[in-house]
């Protein structure tokens, strides 16, 4: 099979309003694609194109070798969702939800009945049949929607910010089963904003931004090839005053945000020893990560 | 936008047949009682005022009519408060969608749920009013189908509101200005020749009108008077609904 998703110069306005713009990027069979970019930037918005939920303005988008939105239904078949926002049937036990969900693609009961305790176990819910929706915790219904999604054995899930508002020991839990599913050779395409999820999970991502590609590649290279390899925060009593008159001379690039003075070096010896001599400046010294990449790509201002 | 129909609508309506499963017996007895606190009180209490109404007791005259006014309320109420509540409240459409299923299949599904849904609370006033001696004849089995038809045409119409409404109060509007006056205006509760001129000719073309036109005749083992530009005009009522409906919703779902 070829790529299972290709989008090419997709634009989606609403009204003249541009909310994508000109995305392109193709996803290699059986890795990890993720869509990295603040509130707003576009990232469902594609994602809906990619189903043929939402016909794009311009641009040409091949949907596991179908194309969409005239062929969206057929490639629909070959993908599994897990929506941003929990749509389980609360009217439904675990089972029922995903006897129902396999329905939808055509799929015999016998056929689901058949796969339920296996999804069932594969989301950790294992002898959950007959649980009503209202006793699962959140991270319990994010894993049945995980489960539902795969329901159809499909070769590419798509993800939509899969682990927002879920606490540490439920995120750890989904990207362990995201990692399982790449291990059996599934696609996986998913958004987020968690950097340390888009780090530690993502084979290669792409960073959007009101719309547009702004970067796109593994996550390690974007650290190294997009932004200085150390980085000093510093912070404490006169911080603002020291890293305007003192702190260029020391880095290569310096962000100021809130009380906290960024710099970013490529060798943090001489501004530690500076430093060093001004004990009432606070120091943290650290690598640069992907949050500091997309920071510097995507600006500090917040997006309401 | 060409009609993007399949098989896969009986999933959407079979999802909610499950769900219906479970509270079949209150879901049914709640559709019923109703109709007959109505039919009895009204029935009996005023039907003992009465002369005959257009040839039979009051409670008779009734009871057929009632048939018509619960099947366009059960197919209304579920068009409009459950389906609302699956596109707007549950998201449950948006998962249905993520599948290979099309709006118009979750639609159509819809439609075809509401108007099963009503149809069986008809049935089940017509049972209870044949156990009670209203019916004449076996007839009355004919207008099962004008009961599912009827049903649909409310169901379609319903999906039109559901399709526009931002909460779940815009509904009101819909039952205060169309659906009562409807009970009052197209020969439940009185013969539509007791009303003016005018008035009888919008009331004519009513949908629920043409259910009373077919059902009634039929209950009382009489075939109805204009029975093609009845279903005709139920016919083509659900087919505009319809239409208009899935263009609303996709509007709103696809943008």
């Amino acid at each position: 099979m070829d790529s299972p998703l290709i989008v090419e110069n997709l634009i989606k306005a609403y009204e003249g309003r541009v909310v994508v713009d000109g995305l392109s990027f193709t996803l290699e069979r059986s890795e990890c694609f993720g869509l990295l970019g603040p509130n707003g930037a576009g990232k469902t918005t594609t994602l809906r194109c990619c189903l043929g939920l939402t016909a794009p303005s311009s641009g040409s988008i091949t949907l596991v070798g179908e194309p969409v939105p005239t062929r969206a239904r057929e490639a629909r078949e070959r993908v599994g969702v897990v929506p941003q926002f929990d749509n389980l049937d609360p009217d439904f036990t675990a089972a029922e939800n995903l006897l129902v969900h396999g329905r939808y693609f055509g799929i015999k009961d016998a056929v689901i009945r058949e796969r339920i305790p296996g999804l069932l176990d594969f989301a950790g819910l294992a002898g959950k049949d007959d649980v009503a929706m209202r006793t699962l915790s959140g991270g319990m219904k994010r894993r049945l929607t995980l489960a539902r999604a795969l329901v159809n054995d499909p070769d590419l899930l798509i993800l939509d910010e899969p682990t927002t508002g879920l606490d540490p020991q439920a995120r750890h839990l989904i990207w362990d089963r995201l990692k399982k599913l790449l291990a059996a050779g599934k696609t996986i395409l998913l958004t987020t904003h968690f950097m340390d999820e888009a780090e530690r999970l993502c084979d290669r991502l792409a960073i959007v931004d009101a719309g547009k590609l702004i970067a796109v590649g593994p996550p390690r290279t974007l650290i190294a090839e997009r932004i200085e390899p150390q980085v000093v925060e510093v912070y404490g009593e006169g911080a603002e005053a020291w890293a305007v008159a003192e702190a260029g001379r020391f880095s290569r690039r310096v962000e100021v945000s809130g009380e906290t003075a960024f710099c970013y070096v490529a060798d943090a010896v001489p501004l530690l020893a500076h430093l060093a001599e001004r004990p009432q400046l606070k120091t943290l010294h650290r690598p640069a990560n992907l949050e500091d990449v997309f920071l510097k790509l995507t600006g500090r201002e917040l997006r309401d | 936008m060409t009609l993007q129909l399949s098989t896969r609508a009986f999933a959407v309506w079979r999802r909610n047949f499950l769900v219906w499963r479970k509270l079949a017996i209150p879901s049914l007895l709640g559709n019923l009682a109703d109709p007959m606190i109505y039919l009895f009180g009204l029935g009996y209490g005023l039907g003992g005022l009465l002369p005959q109404v257009d040839g039979v007791s009051y409670i008779a005259f009734l009871a057929a009519g009632t048939v018509c006014a619960s099947t366009m309320n059960a197919a209304s109420f579920e068009a409009l408060y459950s389906g609302f509540s699956r596109m707007h409240v549950q998201r449950t459409w948006e998962a249905i969608m993520n599948a290979p299923v099309s709006i118009d299949d979750v639609l159509a599904g819809e439609c075809l749920w509401a108007a099963a849904k009503a149809s069986l609370s008809g049935a089940a006033i017509l049972v209870v009013i044949a156990l009670l001696g209203f019916v004449s004849s076996p007839l009355a089995l004919v207008a099962l189908p004008a009961i599912f038809l009827t049903g649909l045409c409310f169901a379609a119409l319903g999906l039109i509101v559901t399709a526009l409404a931002p909460s779940y109060d815009f509904f009101m509007y819909y039952f205060t200005l169309f659906i009562t006056p409807m009970v009052l205006l197209c020969g439940v509760f009185f013969p539509v020749d007791q009303l003016p001129p005018l008035v009888q000719a919008i009331s004519t073309w009513l949908p629920l009108s043409l259910s009373v036109q077919l059902v009634r005749p039929l209950v009382f083992g009489e075939i109805p008077a204009n029975p093609i530009s009845s279903v005709g005009g139920l016919l083509l009522m659900t087919v505009v609904a319809f239409s208009i409906a899935l263009h609303l919703t996709r509007r709103r779902l696809l943008k």
